[in-house]
């Protein structure tokens, strides 16, 4: 039995997490805040911490003026897209591991997380070239596929830390009621992977939406998601804060909310199943 | 589970795409990197082309903007884990605690690492360490400091904050989870036994958190080692080189300046010093796959 705890103590725990965490959420929460300012109370100072005159004439200016939703219809587009085709490719991987382990399968899942280490940096020429060779450059297509390929071994990771958790009995089970491997699957399998699946495809979307060294190098005018479509604020002529903040907080907003839902997954996915 | 040799060729065909893409995509580009690297090849420039031998790694070895690239890198991945790791012991230690509103503490402090590289960077540079008008110019004059230019005097401090503010949600977390799982029990029965908070941290709770740590460490290196967007956005690597790590450098030589040679050169040292870091991080995830 836990011991009880004062209420002394609870309250001090309390008010210091509180003041830790609002200093840590400090900048997202003022991107909220200025973003429904005008340009000139962004800039006033000393600052002013609620907005003096409230609008939301930044959210259309940056839609009217630089097309956001192209940008977070890319977004969309290049994460889902290339968690789809890495899943389509992933999942039978992790499957066969999981369930038809052999000799090499350990050296072969140390191998796909070795491919992970590589910088980016390392390859960015040639993929430069081949892109331009090949008319890749700033083409969503191209775009999904490098994201695809670069998140592809952490999705088999983490789709095969979720199989083999499967009870493999009840394959014992059902194959002596005779069940055949394709019904097999499907109506046993599949539901119990399921969970597995949607964890691994909402933590790769994330990371695929925030990825920021292939999209900023590889993309521009056409093809450029969200996080290349910020970076666009950063020169100096640009410095309009309202405008800025409202641009991030559509480009991260959503993405934030799923990653809320995401901590479990999160931990699981980026240790590769060694921290649960 | 006996399995039958149908099965067992259904299994390799099911694995086959997998390894085939990521053996070609981690084969392909690496080889051309290396080929390159031993090139004469500008973009600009493409008379003088060929055979290069070793003169692009004398001309990228032997820079001093190397040195310092190779030094901020080493820096700014020391420093952010340093700060990630002590950080996210601190605070997770803090949020295993009784808390009232504890879930919504979790999501302020975990929401830094959702925040994608070019917002938060940008974020940083003009809200809040503007020299004018931003909230650490306020602070300083609040404290009767002069406000400083945070980006312009200390380049790679700022960029080190940024980057630190980024990853320590994710040791926290990582951490926090570890502590979760340490048994209740154990520590009861070590408090009893006339254990203070300090031994009890020492022999009980940081020997469980090792494998946590050593897992936040190497994850974290992966990124630290070519973070990239950062400094794209806020000092494009400088004053100088103040502020380029070996990531930022090469590919400014490669888009900026098209020395495809060189540029290629330095992206094999690149993965050269990668790899050291990576045989580490295999062979440990290699033993927790065993366990």
């Amino acid at each position: 039995m836990a011991r009880a705890i004062s209420p002394q103590k609870k309250w001090t725990f309390t008010i210091l997490a509180w003041i830790v965490a609002l200093i840590i959420f400090f900048p997202i929460l003022w991107t909220f805040l200025t973003a429904f300012k005008t340009e000139g109370d962004a800039i006033l100072f000393p600052p002013a911490f609620l907005p003096p005159h409230w609008t939301l004439e930044n959210f259309f200016e940056v839609q009217t003026r630089s097309n956001y939703f192209k940008h977070f219809f890319n977004s969309v587009v290049i994460s889902v897209g290339s968690t789809l085709i890495g899943l389509v490719i992933a999942v039978p991987a992790a499957w066969s591991m999981a369930f038809a382990p052999t000799k090499r399968t350990k050296d072969i899942l140390m191998w796909m997380l070795s491919t992970k280490m590589m910088p980016a940096v390392g390859v960015l020429v040639p993929i430069f070239l081949i892109f331009k060779n090949l008319g890749l450059l700033d083409t969503l297509g191209g775009l999904t596929g490098i994201l695809m390929l670069i998140n592809l071994p952490i999705m088999v990771w983490m789709l095969y830390t979720y199989f083999r958790e499967i009870p493999i009995d009840i394959l014992e089970a059902s194959r002596m009621d005779g069940a055949v491997l394709w019904k097999e699957i499907v109506y046993i399998l599949l539901p119990m992977a399921i969970p597995g699946i949607a964890s691994t495809l909402l933590l790769n979307v994330i990371l695929a939406w925030n990825e920021a060294f292939w999209t900023l190098n590889l993309s521009a005018a056409n093809a450029a998601p969200l996080t290349a479509f910020i970076a666009s604020y950063s020169s100096p002529e640009g410095l309009f804060w309202a405008k800025l903040s409202a641009a991030s907080t559509l480009a991260i907003a959503p993405i934030l909310i799923l990653g809320w839902f995401s901590q479990k997954q999160l931990v699981r996915g980026m240790t590769f199943g060694a921290v649960k | 589970m006996a399995a039958t040799v149908n099965t067992r060729k259904l299994a390799r065909t099911m694995l086959m795409p997998a390894v085939i893409i990521l053996f070609i995509w981690m084969i392909v580009p690496l080889l051309l990197t290396i080929w390159y690297s031993f090139q004469n090849y500008n973009l600009i420039n493409p008379v003088n082309a060929g055979f290069a031998g070793w003169s692009n790694y004398k001309y990228f070895l032997t820079d001093p903007a190397f040195f310092q690239a190779f030094a901020n890198t080493l820096i700014l991945t020391l420093s952010v884990l340093a700060i990630t790791v002590i950080g996210g012991i601190l605070l997770g230690l803090l949020l295993d605690q009784f808390i009232y509103g504890q879930g919504i503490v979790r999501i302020l402090v975990i929401s830094p690492f959702f925040i994608m590289p070019t917002v938060a960077a940008l974020v940083w540079k003009n809200m809040l360490m503007n020299p004018n008008y931003g909230i650490f110019a306020w602070i300083a004059t609040r404290l009767g400091f002069a406000p400083v230019a945070w980006l312009e005097t200390f380049p790679l401090l700022s960029i080190i904050l940024i980057v630190a503010w980024q990853w320590l949600p994710f040791a926290t977390l990582i951490l926090l989870t570890a502590l979760q799982s340490l048994d209740e029990e154990q520590k009861e029965a070590a408090g009893m036994d006339g254990a203070n908070f300090a031994s009890l941290f020492v022999y009980i709770t940081l020997p469980h958190l090792a494998r946590a740590i050593t897992v936040v460490i190497l994850i974290e290196t992966i990124f630290l080692l070519s973070v990239f967007a950062e400094i794209l956005v806020t000092t494009s690597g400088g004053p100088g080189y103040a502020s380029t790590n070996i990531a930022y450098l090469i590919y400014h030589q490669a888009l900026l300046d098209y020395d495809v040679g060189g540029a290629s050169a330095g992206g094999v040292v690149a993965v050269i010093l990668a790899n050291i870091v990576a045989i580490f991080l295999v062979r440990l995830v290699g033993k927790n796959l065993d366990a």
